[in-house]
C-alpha cells in the first residue's frame, strides 16, 4: 500500500492534476461567477421556468420511452448466440459515438414533413412531428437510448443466467422468468441506465434544436435557452447553467451511492 | 412412476452416454469424478441441456426423444441446485412459493402451502429472511423446500452437499436422507463425494467419461469395486486378472484368494489387510509380493503406503510401523496378504 502512495513518478502526477483542473476549474469558475444575490430574480422568469418544466417533461417522457423499448432490446443483445449479435451492437452504439447534430438531420429526413415515415405520418393520420415538444422527446430519445441499453445489456451479461434455468424449472415460462427473475436480477442496471439516459436527455442540445427547434414554451429546452441566453442575458445563462450542473451532480450522486458502488 | 433414461449428449471433446433407471421412491446417486458427465446427465434429465440422442421416460411419458422436447417449465420435475441458485430478491418464503405461483396457486393459496412446508423441511422461522443471510444448511433447506413444492414426480438433485462445511455437513446430510425417504418420486442426485452418496442413495451408478461403469447398492459397490477410481474412492486395492480355481493370475504375479473362481475377474483388498515386512516374511501369509515404496503419505492415524512390483498395492501402515521398519521413497520392501482378506468376483 505504502509503495503505491509514495512511489507516483512526477511524470504521471503532473499530467494527471493538470487534467484534474481542467475538468474542475471551468465548473468552479461557473459557481465563482454566478450571480447569487439575484439568482432567485433571474431563476423566477417566467421563460425560465417554462424552460426547465419543458426539459424535465421532455427528459422523463424520452426515458420512459426509452426503458419501454431499450429492455427489451438490451435483453434481445445479450441472449446467447443471438445471429449478427456484434452488428447490432455496432448499430445501437452508433448514436453514442455520432454528433448529436447529424442525429437531428437524420430524424428530420426520416421523420419531417416530406421524410420517409414523416411523410406517411402526415398523409395518413395529419401527424407531422418536426418542431414539437414530441420532436424534442424523440430527439433526446435517440440520443439517451443507447446510454440504457448498453447499461442494461452490461447488468444481463453479468447476471447469472442459471437463476432463469432454475426458475424454469419450477414451472415459469419465458415471459415469467423474465418479469420475475431476469428482471429483477438487473434492476440496478436498469436503473443506472435510465438515470444516465435521462441526464444524457436532459442535456439534449443538437439533435433537438436541429430537429424541433427552439420555440420558446414548445420545443426550446433549458440547454437551448442556455445558448439563446448568452447573447441576449448572459447572467441568465450562468443562472440556468447553475440550474444544469447542479442537476448533474445530483444525479451523478444517486448513481454513485445507489447503484454504482452498490455489489 | 419410474424414470427410464437412456441420455445421450455430445460435446466437442465429451460425450454422455449413460443408461439411467430410478424407480418410486428410489434415491439414485450418480457419483463420479469431476467432469465424468454427472451433471450434464441431471441436466439432461432437467430439460436444460436438449438430448443429442436417445430418450426420457417418466411414468412412461416421453419427455425427450425422438421428434419431442418438453421444455424443463412444463416437466414434472424439481432441481434443488449444487449453490442452490435462490432467487436473492426474494425471501425464503417467496423463493419456496414461486413454483406454486407458477403453477397457477393465488398468491395467499401459495404463501401457506409455502409456510408449511419451509416449517415441515424445519426452517419455517426463516420465511422472510432474504438469501444472501441464509447460512449453508439454512440455504440447502429452502432450496430443498423449493424443490419440493412444485410436488414433482423426479427430484434432482446436483451435488446437493458439496457447499456446506465439514461442520453442518453431516445434520443436512442425515436430513436430507430422511426427506428423500419419505419422497414418493424418482430421486436422483449427483455427487462426486462417496460419502454423501452411499449414505443418501439406495442405489449407486458410476459414471466415468461419459458412461456407466458400475451400479448397484452402496455396499455391492463399497466391497467390488470395478474401476481404480470406484476402488480408490472406496479405499480398496483393485486387481483385475484371470483366475483359475483359488488363484488369480494378476499382470507379473499371482493372488491367492480363499474362495474358488474362473475366468475373468477383480481381486479387492483393504490397504489395512496388506502387511509390510523389510524382509522376506515366514508364516502363514498366501500372498506374498516383493516391491519398492514409491510413496508415504499421512491417512488418517496412519500412513498410507504405496507400493510397485509385480503386484502394486496400497498399504496403509501405523505411524510406529513406518518408523521401525524406516520405510522411504524407494527402499525395498515385501508386502503380504492374507487369502481369506482378499475378495475376487467376476469382471
Amino acid at each position: 500500500m505504502s509503495r503505491h502512495r509514495s512511489g507516483a513518478p512526477a511524470a504521471l502526477l503532473v499530467p494527471a492534476l493538470i487534467g484534474l483542473a481542467f475538468l474542475v476549474l471551468p465548473l468552479l469558475g461557473l459557481v465563482i461567477r454566478a450571480p447569487w444575490s439575484r439568482l432567485g430574480a433571474l431563476l423566477a422568469d417566467p421563460g425560465v421556468l417554462t424552460a426547465l418544466r419543458l426539459s424535465l417533461i421532455t427528459a422523463t417522457v424520452a426515458t420512459a420511452l426509452c426503458v419501454l423499448f431499450g429492455v427489451p432490446l438490451a435483453w434481445l443483445l445479450a441472449q446467447p448466440g443471438l445471429p449478427g449479435r456484434s452488428l447490432l451492437r455496432a448499430l445501437v452504439t452508433v448514436p453514442l459515438v455520432l454528433p448529436p447534430v447529424v442525429g437531428g438531420v437524420a430524424l428530420l429526413l426520416v421523420l419531417g414533413r416530406r421524410g420517409l415515415l414523416g411523410g406517411w405520418l402526415d398523409r395518413a393520420f395529419g401527424v407531422t412531428l418536426p418542431f414539437t415538444p414530441a420532436a424534442v422527446v424523440l430527439a433526446e430519445a435517440f440520443v439517451a437510448l443507447p446510454f440504457l441499453v448498453l447499461s442494461v445489456e452490461g447488468a444481463l451479461r453479468a447476471a447469472d443466467r442459471r437463476y432463469e434455468e432454475a426458475a424454469a424449472t419450477l414451472g415459469a415460462g419465458r415471459w415469467t422468468v423474465f418479469r420475475r427473475v431476469t428482471l429483477p436480477l438487473v434492476a440496478p442496471g436498469v436503473l443506472a441506465g435510465a438515470v444516465l439516459a435521462w441526464a444524457r436527455a436532459l442535456g439534449e442540445f443538437g439533435a433537438t434544436i436541429t430537429f424541433a427547434g427552439s420555440f420558446p414554451g414548445r420545443t426550446q429546452t433549458m440547454p437551448i435557452a442556455v445558448y439563446l441566453a448568452l447573447e441576449t442575458n448572459p447572467e441568465a445563462a450562468v443562472a440556468l447553467s447553475l440550474v444544469l450542473l447542479a442537476v448533474s451532480v445530483v444525479t451523478l450522486a444517486c448513481l454513485r451511492d445507489r447503484w454504482v458502488t452498490r455489489v | 412412476m419410474k424414470l427410464d433414461a437412456h441420455l445421450v449428449v455430445r460435446r466437442e471433446r465429451f460425450t454422455l452416454d449413460a443408461e439411467l433407471t430410478v424407480g418410486a421412491g428410489e434415491v439414485v446417486a450418480l457419483l463420479g469424478p469431476n467432469g465424468a458427465g454427472k451433471t450434464t446427465a441431471l441436466r439432461a434429465a432437467a430439460g436444460l441441456t436438449r438430448l443429442d440422442a436417445g430418450e426420457v421416460r417418466l411414468g412412461g411419458e416421453l419427455l425427450d426423444g425422438p421428434g419431442t422436447w418438453t421444455p424443463p417449465e412444463r416437466r414434472p420435475v424439481g432441481v434443488v441446485f449444487q449453490d442452490y441458485l435462490l432467487f436473492p430478491h426474494l425471501s425464503a418464503l417467496e423463493n419456496v412459493a414461486f413454483g406454486l405461483r407458477c403453477g397457477g396457486a393465488s398468491r395467499a393459496e401459495a404463501r401457506r402451502a409455502a409456510s408449511a412446508l419451509l416449517r415441515r423441511i424445519g426452517v419455517g422461522e426463516l420465511a422472510d429472511v432474504k438469501p444472501r443471510r441464509l447460512s449453508g444448511g439454512q440455504a440447502q433447506r429452502v432450496a430443498l423446500a423449493r424443490a419440493l413444492a412444485v410436488d414433482p414426480r423426479l427430484l434432482l438433485l446436483d451435488e446437493p452437499l458439496s457447499a456446506l462445511d465439514a461442520q453442518t455437513r453431516p445434520t443436512v446430510r442425515s436430513e436430507l436422507r430422511r426427506h428423500l425417504a419419505e419422497f414418493a418420486g424418482c430421486a436422483l442426485l449427483v455427487s462426486h463425494d462417496p460419502l454423501d452418496a452411499m449414505v443418501l442413495a439406495d442405489r449407486l451408478v458410476v459414471i466415468e467419461d461419459g458412461t456407466v461403469v458400475q451400479s448397484g447398492t452402496p455396499a455391492e459397490v463399497a466391497r467390488r469395486p470395478r474401476t481404480p477410481y470406484v476402488a480408490r474412492l472406496v479405499g480398496l486395492n483393485l486387481l483385475r486378472g484371470i483366475a483359475d480355481g483359488h488363484q488369480v493370475a494378476v499382470g507379473h504375479g499371482t493372488v491367492v484368494a480363499a474362495e474358488p473362481a474362473s475366468g475373468d475377474v477383480f481381486v479387492a483388498f483393504r490397504p489395512a489387510a496388506v502387511a509390510v515386512y523389510r524382509g522376506r516374511p515366514d508364516g502363514s501369509p498366501r500372498n506374498v509380493w516383493p516391491g519398492a515404496v514409491t510413496g508415504i503419505e499421512p491417512y488418517g492415524d496412519a500412513y498410507r503406503v504405496q507400493v510397485s512390483g509385480a503386484v502394486p498395492v496400497t498399504a496403509d501402515v501405523s505411524a510406529a510401523a513406518v518408523a521401525e521398519l524406516g520405510l522411504a521413497g524407494g527402499q525395498p520392501v515385501w508386502v503380504a496378504v492374507k487369502a481369506a482378506e482378499v475378495e475376487v468376483y467376476p469382471a
